[in-house]
């Protein structure tokens, strides 16, 4: 049913007298609003230059990840050869040579795969967490609420790079791209949950939500049904962002040598590895953090741009 | 065939003071990225002093808009006022400069609001808020300031108002809070108050006691009152005058009485028919059928006509007033009556 | 208000207590054996061990030595490291510089934050507002590490305006790191105020302002930016407590002996005391700015009131 049927039949109904017309928004008011606002967004957003960038830096970022050979020109990263040693970009290698002599872009390129996986990993478990958590909390309030909202804010108080830091070093859950996902999730996943509980609660006092429960649907129908999709927009546009900010977060751990360890590529790696000779060969930190930077802006860009789209208060 | 022109039409019986408020052929538009919306289309009246008009419509009807124009307090962009003039004493607001524009709010022309809870600022009190009109346009100092605010809260009846003066808004009832507004607005001494829907927000019993206020205020200063409102027992209470609005055009003006006892244009009459009224007990109610038209997309003729239950489609008989195609003008019915409908004669049944 | 207080200082007990435990069993659960590391080449007589373990309570489950360790500290004892040096001493070195540093980030995100989110939302979709927007996003985008080299290579090493490391200049070492720390917050303040601005000037207060005959300025100062920075100055307010717990990158490349620094050493060298000793510290900084911040909420909107 289009919305402009729906407004119509309301209409209908208030003045054939069926229904006050009070009660009547309540029934299917969530896929008629949700409907509008997704239609609405995505029409925002095809209009939208920065949403347009985000997407093409985006993709080209996935497609170096999953084929870099299509990119790394012919060249094998761990191919290498010390006559060339810290030799600055050519016309022959785009990027140079790092300090081992091996070719400077398939490098670069081939870091692309790791960044991806750890950043979809993360922001996974980071929604598990969040969502499960922030539901359970908001919707069941009292007790249940007040314990899950001061483990979060334990988790808030511990500075997120340290955290992960900690425990990465405790050894818990090794070394490898997993362990440095999840490490980055559990210090992470606090504003997700935040973000659903209070969309949860705000929902929950809705008339169309006590609509529902005066006719007789259960807790978890409601939940699933009625108060989590409300909650899908906000926690979309963070999950974006968030991508951009836990692939920063994991080149910056391994740059302080805790996160991926060698033989693994990796742009946090490459920059921690150049940083040294910044004075004499600075193409070595230049091109992981260059490609680094727009790889994480293209994910904020996509998240701003779905941001303004989903949110009306912010058009102009 | 010749019309009057609408812009021209001087209504008698009203002109008994002077005339401290003109508008002449307002247009208003509102200019955004989705097209132009026209919210005001050829508004005209007088107000003299201590004349109550009503201005009559439903939402989006440019009522509103059109009292914003007067204040210069329209958002621009996107709204444009494009046309015809607003003269105040004598003087063309909309050619003064800005400064000058903003001396003759407060002291000239004030307004109050429909939702006084979001039109006063929550972070100062409303001893401040009220004070501030002293300090920006005499100024006072701070604290003599205080001690006028205190005597304005006292002349529109707020109890204990010395005790009050450092009270946020927040902290006061509906109608303490549109005493406020009213406070701010008079304290100037203005030649004309409008009241933008100033008992829509409260409780009946206090919509009564604030325009008794108003009524009160009036006579007291002679000010004159544009009353905006979609209240029409409020409009039968207190106002002299009516004007009603429909899609940014006055459809029919008169003197109260005239107006409500033999409505002349076929919306006023379905207003009439949809308000339950005392005396009427039993009666049915007649909703005007049909939506209010989309300012974006007016409809051609009469803007009514969709709606209309008189309306005359392919009327051979009556070249000009087909409904759906020609616009009808503002023009004198009877007596001290306008109405802008091509069959005015015989809604009023004459 | 101060009921309030009370009860939020109440609530911040859990929080510190679960925050420091998190840590100190995510430390004393770290591999190897920090005594026989300590030894290096030459390898500890087992009785010195034995003698070590027993002073710093490793025979203990973990939740005795937390308790041990938390009533040590509640009497102001940090406890020592492996060495015997008190974790207050590399407090006392290294908190000064973390104050320095924070309190130059957060002069510039405020300054430049608030003046070019005001400016951005008085002319909405305006040039200027538009530069503020694209360079937000630009800043959010580069990562602190990235920010911190190219600040590094430009102004330090191509211009030569600023040292690249240590704080052998005084105040004038922290400008450039400082500006690195700040610049994401930097970068939200600027979009918070700009919201936050155009959002008020659309308020009915500020029409009525205007309906007031109020001259622009007191409309724009009084009416609108008054209402629009409470926001900003929370936001701003609770970050220091986020920036003096969230400086190890910046402390790191910009080589600065703060407290970031002191903790990553710390847990790099499997210094248990001196790990736990300084999270917890940090937990306290940011519980405490938030709790400042909001009981400056209430004093800055009157319709927040804590009961």
């Amino acid at each position: 049913m289009t919305e402009q049927q729906q407004a119509d039949l309301r209409h209908d109904e208030v003045t054939a007298g069926t229904t006050t017309g009070l009660a009547a928004p309540s029934v299917d008011v969530t896929s008629a609003r949700q409907n509008s606002l997704w239609s609405d967004a995505s029409r925002d957003l095809r209009r939208n230059p920065l949403f347009w960038i985000g997407v093409v830096l985006g993709f080209g970022f996935l497609l170096m990840a999953v084929f870099p050979q299509l990119f790394a020109r012919g060249a094998d990263p761990r191919e290498c050869s010390l006559s060339k040693s810290n030799q600055p970009p050519s016309a022959d290698a785009w990027f140079g040579f790092d300090q081992q002599g091996c070719d400077y872009l398939a490098n670069v390129v081939y870091g692309a795969r790791n960044s991806l996986i750890i950043g979809l990993l993360a922001v996974v478990v980071v929604l598990v967490l969040g969502v499960v958590v922030g539901a359970l909390s908001g919707f069941f309030s009292g007790a249940v609420d007040s314990l899950l909202s001061r483990i979060t804010d334990i988790f808030y108080a511990i500075p997120f790079i340290l955290g992960a830091i900690v425990i990465l070093r405790s050894g818990i859950l090794g070394r490898g791209v997993v362990a440095v996902a999840v490490a980055l999730a559990v210090f992470g996943w606090m504003t997700a949950m935040r973000l659903v509980r209070s969309q949860v609660i705000a929902v929950k006092g809705s008339d169309y939500v006590a609509a529902a429960r005066a006719m007789g649907a259960s807790s978890l129908r409601i939940l699933v049904r009625h108060i989590l999709p409300n909650a899908v927009a906000p926690v979309l546009v963070y999950a974006t962002i968030t991508i951009g900010v836990l692939i920063a977060a994991e080149a910056t751990l391994t740059f302080l040598g805790v996160g991926l360890q060698r033989p693994a590529i990796s742009w946090g790696l490459q920059i921690e590895a150049g940083q040294s000779l910044l004075r004499t060969a600075p193409h070595l930190v230049f091109f992981p953090s260059l490609i680094l930077t727009l790889t994480v802006m293209a994910f904020v860009m996509m998240g701003d741009a779905l941001r303004d789209a989903l949110d009306p208060r912010q058009r102009a | 065939m010749t019309r009057p022109d609408p812009s021209t039409s001087v209504l008698p019986g009203t002109g008994l003071g002077t005339p401290v408020l003109e508008v002449d052929d307002l247009h208003v538009e509102f200019r955004t990225r989705s097209g132009v919306v026209s919210a005001v289309n050829g508004v005209s009246y007088s107000l003299t002093e201590g004349e109550t008009l009503a201005i009559l419509g439903e939402s989006g009807s440019g009522k509103s808009v059109s009292a914003q124009a007067i204040m210069g307090i329209l958002d621009s962009p996107p709204a444009v006022i494009s046309g015809g003039g607003i003269h105040f004493e004598g003087r063309d607001l909309l050619t003064m400069s800005p400064e000058e524009q903003r001396k003759v709010r407060g002291p000239g022309i004030s307004m109050i609001f429909q939702d006084a809870l979001s039109s006063l600022n929550p972070v100062y009190s409303v001893g401040y808020q009220i004070g501030e009109m002293f300090r920006a346009h005499r100024g006072t100092s701070r604290r003599d300031a205080k001690k006028r605010a205190i005597e304005l809260m006292d002349r529109v009846r707020i109890p204990g108002a010395a005790s009050r003066v450092n009270d946020y808004p927040h902290q006061f009832s509906g109608g303490m809070r549109q005493r406020v507004m009213i406070a701010m607005a008079i304290a100037l001494d203005p030649r004309v108050l409008i009241a933008d829907e100033p008992t829509t927000a409260l409780d009946v019993t206090v919509q009564a006691q604030v325009m008794d206020l108003l009524e009160d205020l009036q006579r007291d200063t002679g000010m004159g009152l544009v009353l905006i409102t979609h209240d029409l027992g409020v409009v039968n209470e207190v106002a002299d005058n009516v004007a009603v609005m429909y899609a940014g055009r006055i459809v029919e003006r008169g003197t109260v009485d005239d107006v409500f006892s033999n409505p002349a244009h076929p919306y006023t009459d379905g207003l009439m028919s949809s308000v339950p009224q005392v005396e009427a007990k039993g009666g049915r109610l007649l909703p005007i059928d049909g939506q209010p038209p989309n300012l974006a997309a007016i409809p051609s003729g009469c803007p009514f006509h969709p709606r209309c239950s008189r309306r005359r489609l392919g009327d051979a008989a009556a070249p000009g007033r087909e409904c759906a195609t020609d616009l009808p003008p503002l023009r004198l019915v009877a007596p001290g009556r306008e109405a802008a409908c091509h069959y005015s004669e015989e809604v009023l049944g004459v | 208000m101060g009921r309030y207080i009370a009860r939020r200082l109440l609530l911040t007990i859990p929080v510190l207590i679960g925050a420091s435990f998190l840590i100190f069993a995510l430390v004393y659960a770290l591999p190897g054996d920090p005594i026989r590391a300590l030894g290096g080449d030459r390898p500890l007589a087992p009785a010195v061990v034995a003698q070590l373990r027993d002073e710093f309570n490793l025979n203990d489950p973990l939740w005795l030595q937390y308790v041990k360790y938390m009533g040590d500290l509640l009497q102001g004892d940090f406890g020592t490291d492996f060495r015997g040096r008190p974790v207050l001493d590399t407090v006392e070195r290294t908190l000064p510089v973390t104050i320095r540093l924070t309190i130059v980030a957060i002069a510039f995100e405020a300054v430049i934050g608030i003046v070019a989110g005001v400016l951005a939302g008085i002319r909405r979709n305006g040039f200027l507002d538009n530069v503020v927007l694209v360079s937000s996003t630009l800043v959010v985008s580069i990562p602190i590490l990235v920010l911190g080299f190219v600040a590094q290579f430009v102004f330090g090493l191509q211009f030569g305006w600023f040292p690249i490391a240590g704080i052998q200049e005084g105040w004038y070492s922290y400008l450039l790191p400082g500006l690195v720390l700040a610049a994401g917050s930097l970068a939200y303040v600027a979009r918070l105020t700009r919201t936050s601005v155009a959002e008020n000037l659309r308020a009915d207060f500020v029409r009525t302002a205007k309906a007031k005959g109020l001259p622009r300025r007191t409309v724009v100062v009084r009416h609108t930016l008054r209402n629009s920075l409470i926001p900003v100055v929370t936001f701003i307010g609770a970050d220091i407590g986020t920036l003096m717990g969230g400086a190890i990158v910046t402390e790191t490349v910009f080589n600065l002996p703060g407290l970031g620094r002191a903790v990553f050493d710390a847990i790099q060298g499997q210094e248990g005391a001196v790990v736990v000793g300084i999270v917890t510290l940090m937990v306290f900084f940011f519980v405490f700015f938030n709790l400042a911040v909001d009981v400056l909420y209430a004093v800055l909107d009157p319709r927040i009131r804590y009961d």
